[in-house]
Formats: structure tokens, C-alpha cells, sequence
């Protein structure tokens, strides 16, 4: 059974060799036609690790003023418990804030110029509701306390961002159906040539009791073949495509204050593309061949 | 073996090209349909064959009514036949040893024993030492043994041959003829059909002789 896979799929290298300008072309095309949608998800999947820094969740930060001291961050912390529209609180002190920055941004050897921290102390303030007009009251209210020198509503960006995201996932979504539909009818198209230039092989085959599944396995592994080259090219030009982006990425990041990177797609990616682009192969294949041994007449 | 009853095969367009035509064939027995042009000699090989299915009547084959046959079941019906077409059809993109393999690759034949039966089917027909030729240099008598030697190749238990000497020379066609003497020595079943004179007289045949797709009693 082994030998018998092992020839066909020798057969369909022979037979791919013997057109190799003109099957190399649709791999191309295939390629190109894949790299859209492969490349625009691998761009949704480097910006979601960029979000996923952040958190959907909406917070406010409350700034202290400098003069606060330990007693009144303390009664600060109680009245904040005690509030209907507040849900957890966190208190970041300005040397852990500090830190963090330093850590985040790179920054070492500015920090170690300072002679004082110049950050305030700040609670961060996680509400309970999400409604943009009540987490508005809250900030306004919070704002008022005691020794609170600013309130900040963070994350309203971030959950855009998500929601963003989202649309631009399924946006993707919707165009790799679109274009995984045309790559059936593509290689579809280009098993129905190779049927036309070996009609005479099928015809005799059947006649000496050659079974469907025989006539029939050769093309499929040459579509699950043209499929794989195509998803491989896909991947090259992802590949490339992101890491020519990259430095003009690194460059905009570094305004930011991030060493974020584009990433090129990852194994499980990686095979999910080429696993994919194969099984259409595979399909447009069958497809072909499955219209030329039910009306062997027609070639149209 | 092969038994028609009561069989009619009509064309769209109301051509009829077989019309009730009832006969048994034994085993081993070797039987020449004969007639003009267009009497219906083909059609009724591809009945055989289930190239084609009667339009009324029964064609049964070692049993088994081909004419209602699955079509998933009618492979493992021709590798029981060995086909012989006057036009040949082998294929030319292959060398002769690999259109005499074709068979015993589809029935899945281990590749060492394919070879040797292979050799075996080409000693026979006379054309081992051109194994490795390509059919487009053969002549067409050569062509037709190879066509014959694909036949044979999977020991098959009928023959079917059409018009099998249609464009040869004497020479080559007496060759042939005497092939057909050997296999129904062996006990093979064979149907020829041809309107070559000389063949039918050289062959202890059965003669059955078709006029508009009828018997002629």
C-alpha cells in the first residue's frame, strides 16, 4: 500500500516536471492569491500581542498629589473600597512605578540621573460597570477626592482597539473563504487542463478496469502538490513582506517607547497555511476529476 | 460464460444497432462475429465489456448481469477481459514495457511479479528485445501484438479482439491469427470480431454473422 502512495506521488512530481513553466505559474499565482489573507491575519496576530500588553478591561488611574502622605493613601484606599461603582483597586507606589518605566522604556541610564522620583503615587481603579456615560461620572467623582490630584479613564482605546481587531479578524475571515474558493477553482481549472492532455491515459486506464480511486489518486496528490507549493510561496512572501516592514516598525515603536517587532507566522501557523493551501489543492482536484469521470464526454 | 438474451441496443436518434439478439458462449470456446460495416460487431464487445449497457434483454458475463452492473463493480469486470482494440490505444508518452505494466499496476500487482509477467506476455507476442522502445517507432503489426501482449497480461479468461487484423499485412495478420490459435489452446474464451475473410477461414471458430444487428440464422 505504501509503494503504491510512493508511485503516485512520484507520477504526479513526473507530471508536474513535464509542464514546469506553466504548473510553476499557477503555483505563483496560487501563492500570491494566498499571501493576502495570510499576510493580512499575520498582521492582526502581531497587533493583538501588541493589545495584549493592555487589557480590554476599562481602568482609571488615580494620580495623588505629591504632598500625600501614608495616612492618606490610607483613608484614600477606604473611601475608594466603599464606593458603590467601584469594583477592585490597586495602589501603585511611585518607586514600583518607576521601576516599571525604567524596565519598560529602556531608560536606565536616564533614570539614574534623577536626583528624586518624579512620578506620583496612583491607585488604579477598576469599575464595575462598563457603560461609557457611568465610568465618565466615576472619573469626575474620583477625581474630586481628597489628595487626588488627576483621574485618568484608561483603556477606552485599548477596547476600540479590540473591537477593531475583531472586525478586522473576521474581515480576514471572510476573504480567505472568498479567496480559498477562487484557489479551487483555480487549481481546479489547471487539473481540468492536465485531464484534457491525459485523456487518453484515463480512457485506456478505465478500460483495462482501472477503479475511480486510481484514476483519481494521481490528480489529487498533483493538486494537494500545486496546493503546498502555493501555500510555501504564500509563507515567503509573508515572510519577507513582514521583515521589510520591520524596521520602519522599529522605528515608529521606538516613538512609543516599545521594542515592539512584527514576527513572522509561527509553526502552528505556518502549517495551518500549508496544511490549508494543500487541502484546497487536494479539493479543487477532486472536484475536477469528480466532473470528468461522472460525464467523461464534456470538457467545458 | 457470456450469454445474451433477448438484447437490444438502441441509439438517441432511434438508430438501432442491436436488435433481440439471443446466444450462449462456453468456456473456452472461440467464436468469430462477422458482418458488414456498422452490423453491430462493436456494440456488442462493449456490451460484454460494460462499455456500453443494453437498452432492453440481459448480457451475463461468468454470471453476472453486466448490463445492471454498480459502476463502482465493473473494473474488477474487465480485468477478467483482456481487451484488444483495432485502433490499439496504448499510450505513446511510455515505453512498451510500461503499457504492457498498465494492468497489473491498476489491479496492484507487487512490481517484481508485474515485471516478469510482463516479459512473459511480450515473449509471447514476439517483442521481448523491444521492451524499451516507444510505440511511436513500432510498426503497426508491432503495435497490435503489444496491444495484444496488455491483454494478456493479467491471464484473463476471455478475450475480446476488434477487427484485431483490421489493418495489417497478411504477414503480420497471420502472425496474429496464429496467437489467437495458441491462447484458445490454453483454454481461453475468445470473441473476435472482424469481416477479414482470411481469418475466419484459418480459425476453428464459431461463426456468428450479424446483418442490422440481428443474427443471421
Amino acid at each position: 500500500m505504501i509503494s503504491v502512495h510512493w508511485h503516485t506521488l512520484l507520477l504526479a512530481l513526473k507530471r508536474f516536471l513535464r509542464a514546469p513553466l506553466s504548473n510553476l505559474l499557477t503555483v505563483l499565482v496560487i501563492g500570491v492569491a494566498l499571501s493576502l489573507p495570510a499576510g493580512l491575519y499575520a498582521v492582526i496576530d502581531n497587533l493583538n500581542r501588541l493589545a495584549d500588553g493592555t487589557t480590554g478591561e476599562p481602568q482609571i488611574t488615580l494620580f495623588l498629589q505629591t504632598s500625600a502622605s501614608k495616612g492618606d493613601i490610607g483613608d484614600l484606599a477606604d473611601r475608594l473600597r466603599k464606593l458603590p461603582g467601584v469594583g477592585q483597586t490597586d495602589f501603585v507606589g511611585k518607586d514600583s512605578a518607576l521601576k516599571e518605566l525604567v524596565k519598560n522604556a529602556g531608560i536606565e541610564d536616564l533614570a539614574a540621573t534623577l536626583d528624586h522620583n518624579p512620578l506620583p503615587d496612583a491607585f488604579i481603579v477598576r469599575p464595575r460597570s462598563d457603560n461609557p456615560v457611568e465610568l465618565e461620572a466615576l472619573r469626575s467623582e474620583l477625581e474630586k477626592l481628597p489628595k487626588v490630584d488627576s483621574a485618568q479613564l484608561d483603556s477606552a482605546w485599548a477596547k476600540r482597539f479590540y473591537a477593531l481587531l475583531q472586525v478586522g479578524r473576521q474581515g480576514v475571515t471572510v476573504l480567505a473563504i472568498l479567496l480559498a474558493l477562487a484557489l479551487t477553482a483555480i487549481i481546479g481549472n489547471t487539473i481540468r487542463l492536465q485531464i484534457l492532455t491525459l485523456r487518453d491515459e484515463i480512457e485506456v486506464s478505465t478500460l483495462i478496469g482501472a477503479t475511480d480511486a486510481f484514476i483519481r489518486r494521481p490528480f489529487l496528490y498533483f493538486g494537494a502538490l500545486q496546493g503546498l507549493l502555493g501555500g510555501m510561496v504564500a509563507w515567503l512572501v509573508v515572510a519577507a513582506s513582514l521583515l521589510l516592514l520591520n524596521s520602519a516598525v522599529a522605528d515608529l515603536a521606538q516613538q512609543y517607547g516599545t521594542a515592539f517587532r512584527l514576527q513572522v507566522p509561527g509553526p502552528g501557523g505556518s502549517l495551518g497555511l500549508l496544511g490549508g493551501a494543500a487541502l484546497l489543492g487536494w479539493l479543487g482536484a477532486y472536484v475536477a476529476v469528480g466532473r470528468h469521470l461522472k460525464h467523461p464526454g464534456r470538457h467545458g | 460464460m457470456i450469454s445474451f438474451d433477448q438484447v437490444s441496443k438502441s441509439y438517441r436518434g432511434g438508430h438501432e444497432a442491436l436488435r433481440n439478439l439471443s446466444f450462449e458462449i462456453g468456456d473456452g470456446e472461440l467464436v468469430v462475429v462477422t458482418g458488414h460495416t456498422g452490423a453491430g460487431k462493436t456494440t456488442l464487445l462493449n456490451l460484454i465489456a460494460a462499455i456500453e449497457r443494453p437498452t432492453s434483454g440481459s448480457v451475463v458475463v461468468n454470471g453476472q448481469n453486466v448490463g445492471k452492473m454498480r459502476r463502482s463493480a465493473i473494473p474488477y469486470l474487465r480485468r477478467n477481459l483482456g481487451l484488444i482494440f483495432q485502433d490499439h490505444k496504448l499510450l505513446f508518452d511510455r515505453t512498451v514495457f510500461e503499457n504492457v505494466l498498465l494492468p497489473l499496476q491498476i489491479s496492484g500487482f507487487p512490481h517484481a511479479e508485474a515485471a516478469k509477467r510482463v516479459r512473459a506476455a511480450l515473449d509471447k507476442v514476439g517483442l521481448l528485445d523491444r521492451e524499451k522502445a516507444h510505440p511511436v517507432t513500432l510498426s503497426g503489426g508491432e503495435q497490435q501484438r503489444v496491444c495484444i501482449a496488455r491483454a494478456i497480461v493479467n491471464r484473463p479468461s476471455i478475450l475480446l479482439a476488434d477487427e484485431p487484423t483490421g489493418n495489417l499485412d497478411p504477414d503480420y495478420a497471420h502472425g496474429i491469427i496464429e496467437m489467437f490459435r495458441s491462447f484458445h489452446q490454453v483454454g481461453v474464451t475468445i470473441l473476435i470480431a472482424t469481416h477479414d475473410e482470411h481469418l475466419i477461414a484459418s480459425l476453428p471458430a464459431r461463426v456468428l454473422t450479424l446483418q442490422h444487428g440481428a443474427l443471421r440464422p
